[in-house]
């Protein structure tokens, strides 16, 4: 199979340049630092220790806060990832030698494609599982849902580079990045608006966000991970104050809907198909 | 011209299909024809020479054959299969212009990715890929970095990746375009190699000397049109003679023309497109003129004179 030489010579690209080696050291102190924050959690100020419950709750607030930052990094690495695969592999000529091999232009799209996928999924995965345990050993707290709160972490990464693979096709690594990056951004505040819009009952914003959130589905995917690290009893307060809560772009009370689960599949598949079709008929 | 398509057509025949084929294979970008009704037969086991000025359709005929870029119309056909072909890629090499491999892998990394790419049988590939690197003198360097290579030592990179795994026709784009004079002799060697091999190699050149050594047949190329095709013998049948001669008359020497065009410089007469054969005769013709002959030089006219020429340059 072409597309799998492809996919191994994309990871090998990536370990090969020293990525994986940055990214990996920057991951191990920024756990090394969260862990060292979560045992630090149970001092309060007069010298007494805080009751368990209020550990565990402030450390499940502060995972929260600490995982968009990982999904943040996670989201522009693959962006400046993707972004530059196959234009500039066009542009230095490297990929006419490859072509000209049994190889068709799906082979190399989807190599591509299943190569970033992997280093996504390893970085999500890998990342996540790291602080959680850090933080399970610091207080003792485990978030309710950690497997699909990988998942949902993992696939606004892949939706990113999906993107972004899709626009390296046609327009150049830092033009495709930076029109990748400007739609995750706006992907973030129409998730708000679209809050503000259900918690002020404004029809106008609410259809503003859910057009955003079909457009480019990684908030949405994010509010996913947010609900899967809220406790319980985080979510029982929130939903008693109503929709009130629902701009907060650090809460959720409900799970992404099947349908939209559904809809962010379709949306990787047709994006897929757009970078098929962008590459397929490109002069070499 | 029409002998020559005969004879083309006879050594098709020959072989069970020929290594390439093509008819009227155009390519326009936008409006502009960067080649036009390109027609040819290459046979297995030739060398064939494409030569044309800069922007000529060279490249992009070997991208069109290679099946990188979709015909605008026409068609053609590699060692017997439609081009675009995927299964047929197996058989051949290819060195594009632009010879770039990825800079992160070592020259023997990057021949494992095409043997694989290639499906060579996994158990072949390290004494094939050895055996490329001998071909090109790239041993000693062949664990270090591309990104660290010289860039004839690149150059050398990519005819070996051309040379993988024994292919039927082998595509060079400009293979010496980096090399030093020792490394021109040696891709002059291994083209000869390959056609005692029963190799069909397509050369895109500039070089018309090399050219003019180690090819079969050439097709010249021009505004995307090709302006001469045939053997190299053929095409270079027009010599020419220089005679150093007195006694003539302004008149006498005018009536030298039907041996050819004359040039006069006084002293000097050049007679262009003369073949060797008819030079005694011109020399009897001076003779009985009554011209003195002192010399005679017949030249043999070289690729480069007739290229000029083709393209309407002055010599
Ligand atoms: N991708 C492209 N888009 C538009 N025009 C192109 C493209 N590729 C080639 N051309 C045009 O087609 C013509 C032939 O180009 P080609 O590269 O085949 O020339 P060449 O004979 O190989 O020249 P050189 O000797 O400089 O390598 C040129 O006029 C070139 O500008
Ligand atoms: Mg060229």
């Amino acid at each position: 199979m072409a597309a799998l030489t492809i996919a191994k010579l994309t990871v090998w690209e990536a370990s090969r340049r020293r990525l994986l080696l940055a990214l990996l050291l920057l991951t191990l102190v920024i756990i090394g630092l969260t862990g060292w924050g979560f045992t630090k959690l149970g001092e309060a100020g007069n010298g007494q220790r805080l009751p368990d419950y209020q550990i565990r709750l402030i450390a499940s607030q502060l995972l929260i806060v600490i995982v968009f930052m990982f999904a943040g990094v996670l989201a522009l690495s693959s962006v400046f990832l993707a972004s530059p695969t196959i234009s500039s592999d066009v542009e230095s000529g490297v990929l006419l030698a490859l072509l000209a091999r049994p190889v068709r232009r799906l082979d190399v799209v989807l190599g591509k494609w299943l190569g970033l996928a992997v280093l996504v999924v390893m970085y999500a995965a890998g990342a996540a599982i790291l602080e959680l345990l850090v933080l399970w050993w610091a207080t003792g707290y485990l978030p309710p849902r950690p497997v699909e709160l990988i998942v949902y972490v993992a696939g606004e990464g892949i939706i990113l580079m999906t993107l972004a693979l899709a626009l390296s096709t046609r327009l150049a690594g830092m033009t495709g990045g930076i029109i990748a990056l400007v739609g995750y951004f706006m992907a973030w505040i129409g998730g708000i608006v679209g809050g503000v819009g259900q918690a002020i009952h404004n029809d106008g914003l609410v259809t503003g966000g859910l057009i955003m959130k079909l457009l480019l589905p990684t908030d949405a995917l994010w509010r996913g991970a947010v609900f899967a690290m809220e406790p319980a009893t985080v979510i029982a307060a929130l939903k008693a104050t109503g929709s009130a809560g629902a701009g907060n772009p650090f809460g959720a009370t409900e799970p992404p809907a099947t349908a939209f689960l559904l809809w962010t599949v379709l949306w990787l598949v047709a994006v897929f198909g757009l970078s098929y079709w962008g590459f397929r008929r490109r002069a070499l | 011209m029409v002998d020559l398509q005969e004879r083309q057509a006879a050594a098709t025949v020959a072989a069970a299909s020929p290594a390439i084929h093509c008819v009227e294979l155009t390519k326009s970008y936008g409006g502009s024809l960067a080649l036009a009704g390109l027609t040819m037969t290459v046979p297995r086991g030739e060398i064939f020479g494409f030569l044309g000025p800069n922007g000529a359709g060279k490249t992009t005929g070997v991208k069109l054959l290679l099946g990188l870029v979709a015909p605008t119309s026409g068609e053609g056909s590699l060692l017997g299969r439609p081009l675009g072909d995927l299964e047929v890629r197996r058989r051949v090499g290819y060195m594009p212009e632009l010879f770039r491999y990825q800079p992160w892998l070592s020259a023997r990394e990057v021949l494992g990715v095409h043997c694989e790419l290639a499906r060579l049988p996994r158990s072949a590939w390290r004494l094939e890929i050895d055996r490329v690197l001998r071909t090109v003198d790239l041993q000693e360097r062949a664990s270090a970095r591309v990104g660290t290579y010289s860039k004839g030592m690149q150059q050398r990179l990519g005819l070996a990746v051309a040379l993988l795994g024994q292919p039927e026709v082998v595509f060079l784009d400009e293979p010496t375009s980096a090399l030093d004079p020792v490394g021109r002799h040696d891709v002059r060697q291994i083209l000869n190699g390959l056609r005692e091999q029963g190799t069909a190699v397509f050369l895109n050149s500039h070089l018309l000397s090399e050219v003019e050594m180690v090819c079969d047949r050439v097709a010249m190329v021009d505004h995307g049109r090709v302006i001469a095709s045939g053997r190299l013998d053929e095409l270079l049948s027009g010599g020419s003679c220089r005679v150093r001669v007195s006694g003539l008359d302004g008149r006498q020497r005018a009536s030298l023309q039907g041996f050819g065009t004359v040039e006069d410089d006084g002293q000097w007469l050049t007679v262009h497109g003369l073949e060797a054969e008819r030079i005694p005769e011109l020399v009897e013709r001076l003779v009985s003129l009554g011209g003195r002959v002192y010399a005679v030089e017949p030249r043999h006219q070289s690729l480069e004179d007739r290229f000029l020429e083709l393209l309407g340059h002055q010599a």
